[in-house]
């Protein structure tokens, strides 16, 4: 392995952009610059671009292209979706989420009413130790003041799966609106949405190897909406301001290869990640999977070594360009450690010295063989010192 | 991510002093796991010097490097001398912390106290407060200590240092109020007590960099001119002029009545402020 290579196991937190994503970016930059509202062929032709690339998108998703409306990121979707359901919806004054969702939900839902002005009680439903929501306990917290309900699809720090196919028809059966976060699912997981009873979903171009600052928001024909901005008449009046053209272009060809991909995704990449998760729960004592193991997004894990403290795992990684996440309080800049493993009772023993690696397709086996062959070190050295280590 | 210096990287990296000392007679242990930070410093003192000093520590990156640093600065130390050390001087031999990491140089500190205390057979003089912070137990004695000796001034910079109302914030209102009592008393301590403080080359050179910075610059740079720090050795402040500066005729009085006055009042009342020749 040369001494330079990144080894990228970092990619919930971000992807490389494609060659060929970049490759199909590029002369929107250069040579095809106009603006697709332009009444001229040297405008409209970009437009014309932008309906295919929505359409690359709806393919992916299983959606009609008008049903999707391009954002700048998977927090703008979000924030949309969540505000359209409520204002769709002024009497109703419920809302329903998990303890576990992404600070683009969590926050939002937390802050409520300082957003809106009104008062909402908000549902956080709990997840067990292996991070799932109990289904009886969720369809007990649909009410009829239930405004929307907001559900992750797949975790971002575990990969954990939340069932919600399930979950959202249960909310369409009474009536209640449902959005999903799905920025860490699309692209890694088969979605239909036509068969499906989800009225808002949000993703984002940069988990899937296109450019950061583009989103999208899917709208079930006919739910309702709110404009988050007002200004222009683009994207037929749902969200103003010229498009980020070039990144739109990119995320098309990225949905398009994800499709193209999706198999490897769920041969090669699990094999690659369940090698690594194997291999260090096997050669490094006292380590645990956090998470639960089958419900899970083919390319994460999320592995407690307990005693040592994650910045240090992953500043030792870093000597050896290994990249990767952890939960620990210190990566974070607060003082407490994830949220989500919090949420799932992980104790601090374990909490503080948990990483996340998540894979993609760019990975090599060689990779994961390397990082097997450095961890145990790193992990040995940093517990000699730790006062908490009990021995072997 | 964090920026450490090359100092804080390389101690990391290359910890001194890892371990237990055998036959220790001064042990500090203090943080826990919950907390996410955890030294035992253990020393070997003989004829209150201290021989011997050893840590194991728990924590991030600046943990590990400022227990490494506290007992490279300890070790051969008279123990009179050695509690003296203040967390700014740990910070400072590492060339400093990010100010979210200041905690770590304020554990350092806590353990070497802990560990004198042992070896005396005294008991901590912060033992006796109140638990104001319940989520990292801090108390309401090692709040105020922090607040005037490292001149905190806001509720960021108290979590920054000593971690208090970092977790659930239920404790942000008695913090508020232990920093307006604090900052209240510490006019009047300010009175009573002209001494000039005991301050180390590294803090000097920190202080007046901050004040060159926010005071002196400014003005030189309206001119064209600039002001470089070269040297501080003792109480004499060698610098060098800059730009425009350096043909200024008026360069020596700009020196004597204005750098030299500014750092006086502002970091030690002994300086003397040098041109370089």
């Amino acid at each position: 392995m040369a001494a330079d290579k990144v080894i990228y196991l970092d990619n919930n937190a971000t992807t490389m952009v494609a060659p060929e994503v970049y490759e199909a970016m590029e002369p929107y930059f250069t040579e095809l610059y106009g603006n697709p509202s332009s009444m001229h062929t040297f405008g409209g032709q970009v437009g014309v671009a932008l309906d295919r690339a929505r359409q690359q998108v709806a393919s992916l998703l299983g959606s009609d292209v008008a049903e999707l409306v391009f954002t700048s990121c998977g927090t703008e979707s979000d924030s949309t979706a969540i505000l359209s359901a409520l204002k769709a919806n002024p009497d109703k004054r419920h809302v329903i989420t998990t303890r576990v969702e992404h600070p683009a939900v969590k926050n939002l839902c937390e802050n409520l009413g300082a957003m809106t002005g009104t008062k909402y009680r908000v549902t956080m439903l709990k997840v067990s130790e292996d991070g799932l929501v109990d289904f009886d306990e969720y369809v007990k917290a649909l009410t009829e003041d239930t405004a929307i309900v907001s559900i992750m699809w797949a975790n971002n720090e575990t990969g954990v799966l939340f069932p919600v196919p399930e979950m959202a028809k249960a909310a369409k059966e009474r009536g209640i609106l449902f959005h999903t976060d799905a920025v860490q699912a699309v692209g890694k997981i088969p979605i239909n949405l036509q068969e499906l009873d989800i009225d808002y979903l949000s993703m984002s171009g940069h988990k899937l190897h296109a450019p950061k600052g583009v989103g999208v928001l899917y709208v079930k024909r006919g739910t309702a909406y709110a404009p988050y901005m007002t200004g222009g008449h683009q994207e037929h009046g749902r969200r103003a301001g010229t498009e980020n053209v070039a990144s739109i272009i990119g995320l098309g060809k990225a949905c398009e290869l994800a499709a193209e991909k999706m198999e490897e995704e769920t041969t090669r990449v699990k094999a690659l990640r369940d090698k690594l998760e194997h291999g260090l729960l096997t050669t490094i004592p006292r380590s645990i999977l956090n998470g639960n193991k089958e419900h899970r997004l083919p390319n994460t894990t999320n592995i407690s070594f307990e005693y040592v403290e994650g910045e240090a795992i992953l500043l030792h990684m870093n000597r050896y360009n290994i990249c990767a996440s952890s939960g620990s309080a210190c990566t974070s800049g607060s003082l407490e450690p994830s949220h989500v493993l919090r949420a799932m009772g992980v104790p601090f023993t374990a909490a503080h010295g948990s990483i996340r690696f998540s894979l993609s397709v760019y990975n090599t086996e060689e990779e994961i063989d390397f990082v097997l062959e450095k961890m145990p070190a790193i992990i040995a050295g940093l517990r000699e010192m730790s006062p908490f280590w009990p021995g072997e | 991510m964090w920026l450490y210096t090359d100092t804080v990287t390389e101690h990391f990296q290359n910890p001194r002093n890892v371990g237990e000392v055998d036959n220790a007679n001064g042990v500090g242990d203090v943080g826990s796991l919950a907390c996410g930070d955890a030294l035992k410093l253990t020393l070997k003192i003989e004829d209150d010097r201290i021989v011997d000093a050893k840590f194991k520590t728990f924590g991030c990156a600046s943990a590990i490097a400022s227990s490494s640093a506290l007992t490279e600065m300890i070790k051969g130390m008279e123990v009179g001398e050695a509690e003296k050390i203040t967390n700014e001087d740990i910070a400072d031999f590492l060339g400093g912390l990010p100010k979210e990491k200041m905690h770590c140089s304020v554990m350092g500190r806590e353990a070497l106290e802990a560990a004198i205390a042992d070896y005396r057979g005294e008991k901590l003089p912060t033992a006796d407060g109140e638990i104001v912070c319940e989520c990292f137990g801090v108390t309401d004695i090692e709040i105020t200590r922090a607040i005037n000796e490292s001149s905190l001034r806001s509720l960021e910079e108290i979590t920054n240092f000593t971690k208090a109302g970092g977790g659930c914030g239920k404790c942000e209102d008695k913090l508020e109020d232990l920093l307006r009592h604090a900052l209240s008393e510490g006019l009047q301590v300010v009175e009573v007590d002209k001494k000039p403080k005991r301050m180390t080359t590294l803090q000097k050179i920190k202080k007046i960099e901050d004040v060159l910075e926010r005071e002196v610059r400014p003005g030189l740079r309206l001119d064209g001119g600039d002001i470089e720090l070269i040297d501080v050795d003792g109480d004499f402040v060698i610098v060098s002029m800059r730009g425009q500066c350096t043909s200024c005729t008026k360069s020596e009085t700009t020196i004597k009545e204005l750098v030299e006055k500014k750092l006086r009042e502002q970091v030690l009342e002994t300086l003397i402020v040098e041109e370089e020749k």
